[in-house]
């Protein structure tokens, strides 16, 4: 069997004295979908920030298809087939959506720091552009200053960042958060389209959407994983169930 | 604009810009060219040296403030070091060295990135208030070295060279200032373009990722210090470039051309013209120059005119000149300036008069202070008066009120044209 796409081992975080991730262990093969979920406060989307290097973990590692990927900046890891979305809308607000969506292509189509490239004139890159901004819905938006579109557009043009430069591996936090039902239906058909074939973690709120699309439900509670199994199995747990409304009572 | 269209006509071209955007350069060049036609004095010539190599300068400084979001308090060090090693190198080509003098920029400019590169690597880590702090430090340091280290900058004299000691190119030498005119513009139009194709490469537009937003660049696969990191060192390229045009032109460099004086105005300048505009720069250095020279001739207050025009710009059109010129985009697209053009006109006399009778103001209480043993006879706008009294203070006072007011009660007026130039629909 080969390695897991993702392998967290005994991952712990604190911020001064507050320990917010107390020893996560997590494996989520190649190719799952796999969701988390848990209270707010539960450390989520901390738990994101260190797989993805924007923090540096306490103590314990990031394994990325078994390579150690502890204490690598962020760029790093996304150069390893690794690519997030955030919870709160972060894109360039003085660009257009079209070179929002460049952006995240520019690097994997190897582009890099080329200084001897007229942008303009790469067809291939256009092209791929075009063809992302029409799978979320924003064509007709293309040359719009990204913070002048509206939220639920913010956030697919946050979602098309993510997947535009075809990272392997997707983290989005929260992509159908503040977003009406017919927006979520859209938002899911999409995740769902462009992960096809790809290793998915999620943080959602909305349990129609983890049952939907998730193979495999880690319930966070307080920076512990009490939880990580099938959806039936997590639906069914009576640990779940305690730990769940209790801390949701005590917040 | 960005994107090259898809029509038959340009799709697969091989150009580097597209039809409609290589027009104005066309334009440029040909206005520049024929320039020296129009204004054949020497000092019309070196006024228009001096605008040019600005101008490089100025865009130079945008490729970090305006493109990548630093905010630099000390660019005049690559300006200077490299127009201090232009000028070694020109001494050298005396002694023997070969290198015509249309060269010697790119030589300057190797050396300004080099000095670029060396400070980049600590300095490009963060953006923001740290590169600003150590932008400031290591302007002060060169500064500080540049009269301590008198075999390399000649101390308070500076270094002066002559540019006509090197091998004729075509014929010629270098003499007339006109020739010089023509080097300098060959290499404004080439720096101002390779800066403006720089805009378009990939790292180009990742710089403005990055000064948008560097964490998310993070998250694509961009070490937002090694972006910061390579615009700094073109940045430093064509700052020095501009050195060499300067030393070409002046034949000699002081400790003035890097000390955090001229830092200071070239971000007044960009800040002027406009950060966000690539001709943003251009117009600033253009009209930074006027002030300096041809206002700088008839009173020694330029420089508080300067400062006072600075401060309305940061309050009044924080985008600058260049922005209150493409305020005017949509209007234009609707077919709406025509609105505009009556309240503008009306607006422009009492405007005119009040800057002009503040500036009297400030001109006379000027002349009392240093009227030179009871000399009080003034001449201003081809007036002569006495400055003594406090009539003529009194007088350019009233004038201005007036003309203020009246200022105050066409503006409602421009701001309701305004609003209708904007709107699709029409509101009549
Ligand atoms: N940079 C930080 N510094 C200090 N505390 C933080 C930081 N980031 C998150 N926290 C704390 O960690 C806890 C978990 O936050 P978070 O991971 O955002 O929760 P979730 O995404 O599960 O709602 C919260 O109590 C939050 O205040
Ligand atoms: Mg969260």
């Amino acid at each position: 069997m080969s390695a897991p796409a993702i392998e967290l081992k005994n991952l712990e975080k604190s911020f001064g004295l507050a320990r917010i991730i107390q020893g996560v262990n997590l494996q989520i093969a190649k190719g799952e979908r796999h969701a988390v979920i848990g209270p707010n406060g539960a450390g989520k989307s901390t738990l994101f920030n260190l797989i993805t290097g924007r923090f540096a973990p306490t103590s314990g590692g990031v394994f990325l298809h078994g390579e150690d990927v502890t204490g690598l900046k962020p760029f790093e890891i996304n150069r390893r087939g690794l690519s997030r979305s955030f919870q709160i809308t972060n894109i360039f607000p003085n660009m257009t959506v079209f070179e929002n969506i460049r952006c995240g292509l520019l690097w994997t189509m190897g582009y890099r720091y080329s200084f001897w490239h007229m942008i303009g004139r790469q067809q291939d890159v256009t092209e791929k552009a075009e063809e992302i901004l029409a799978q979320i819905n924003l064509s007709s938006r293309r040359n719009e200053l990204a913070g002048t579109l509206a939220y639920a557009e913010q956030r697919a043009l946050e979602i098309g960042i993510t997947i535009a430069g075809g990272a392997d591996i997707i983290l989005l936090d929260e992509p159908c958060a503040g977003m009406s039902h017919s927006e979520t239906d859209l938002i899911v058909d999409l995740i769902r389209k462009v992960t096809e074939d790809k290793t998915l973690l999620i943080v959602e709120h909305d349990m129609g959407v983890i049952f939907d699309l998730a193979d495999q439900i880690s319930v966070l509670v307080y920076g512990e994983v009490i939880e990580s199994d099938t959806p039936d199995v997590v639906r069914a747990s009576a640990k779940v169930k305690e730990a769940y409304l209790g801390a949701s009572l005590e917040a | 604009m960005t994107i090259a269209s898809k029509t038959p006509l340009t799709a697969g071209s091989t150009r580097l810009i597209s039809l409609s955007n290589a027009m104005p350069w066309a334009f440029a060049a040909l206005f520049l060219l024929c320039l020296p036609f129009v204004f054949q004095s020497n000092s019309a010539l070196t006024i228009m040296n001096q605008m040019a190599i600005t101008i490089v300068f100025a865009l130079s400084y945008n490729m970090l403030l305006g493109q990548g979001g630093m905010l630099s308090f000390g660019h005049a060090v690559y300006m200077g070091l490299g127009g201090f090693f232009a000028m070694h190198v020109m001494n050298m080509v005396e002694d023997g060295l070969w290198l015509p003098l249309p060269f010697l920029p790119i030589v300057g400019g190797l050396f300004g990135m080099v000095f670029a590169f060396l400070i980049g690597s600590f300095s490009t880590r963060r953006a923001g208030t740290v590169f600003a702090m150590i932008s400031l430090g290591v302007g002060e340091l060169i500064a500080a070295c540049s009269v301590i280290i008198v075999v390399f900058f000649g101390g308070e004299e500076g270094i002066s060279g002559d540019r006509t000691m090197g091998p004729p190119v075509f014929g010629y030498e270098f003499l007339t200032q006109q020739e010089v005119y023509y080097l300098t513009v060959v290499w404004l139009l080439l720096a101002a373009l390779l800066m403006y194709l720089f805009s378009r490469t990939p790292i180009g537009r990742i710089a403005n990722a990055v000064r948008d937003n560097e964490e998310r660049a993070e998250f694509l696969g961009y070490s937002q210090r090694n972006v910061r990191w390579i615009s700094f060192c073109a940045s430093g390229f064509f700052a020095g470039v501009a050195g060499s045009l300067f030393a070409i032109n002046f034949e000699i460099l002081t400790e003035e051309n890097l000390n955090l004086a001229t830092s200071g105005s070239i971000l007044l300048i960009t800040f002027i013209g406009g950060a966000g505009f690539f001709v943003g720069p251009i117009i600033g250095a253009i009209v930074f120059t006027l002030l300096q020279t041809v206002l700088g001739l008839h009173t020694e207050l330029w420089a508080l005119y300067l400062g006072i025009l600075f401060v309305s710009c940061v309050m009044f059109f924080p985008s600058g000149f260049a922005g209150l010129i493409a305020m005017h985009r949509r209007p234009l697209a609707l077919g709406k300036m025509k609105l505009l053009i009556k309240p503008y006109l009306k607006v422009a006399i009492p405007a005119i008069t009040s800057v002009l009778s503040l500036a009297a103001v400030l001109e006379i209480l000027f002349h009392k202070r240093h009227g030179y043993g009871g000399d009080h006879e003034m001449h201003l706008y081809g007036i002569a008066f006495d400055s003594g009294g406090y009539q003529a203070v009194a007088f350019a006072t009233i004038i201005a009120a007036i003309s203020l007011i009246l200022v105050s009660r066409v503006l409602p007026e421009i701001r309701e044209a305004w609003d209708n130039a904007n709107h699709a629909e029409d509101r009549a």
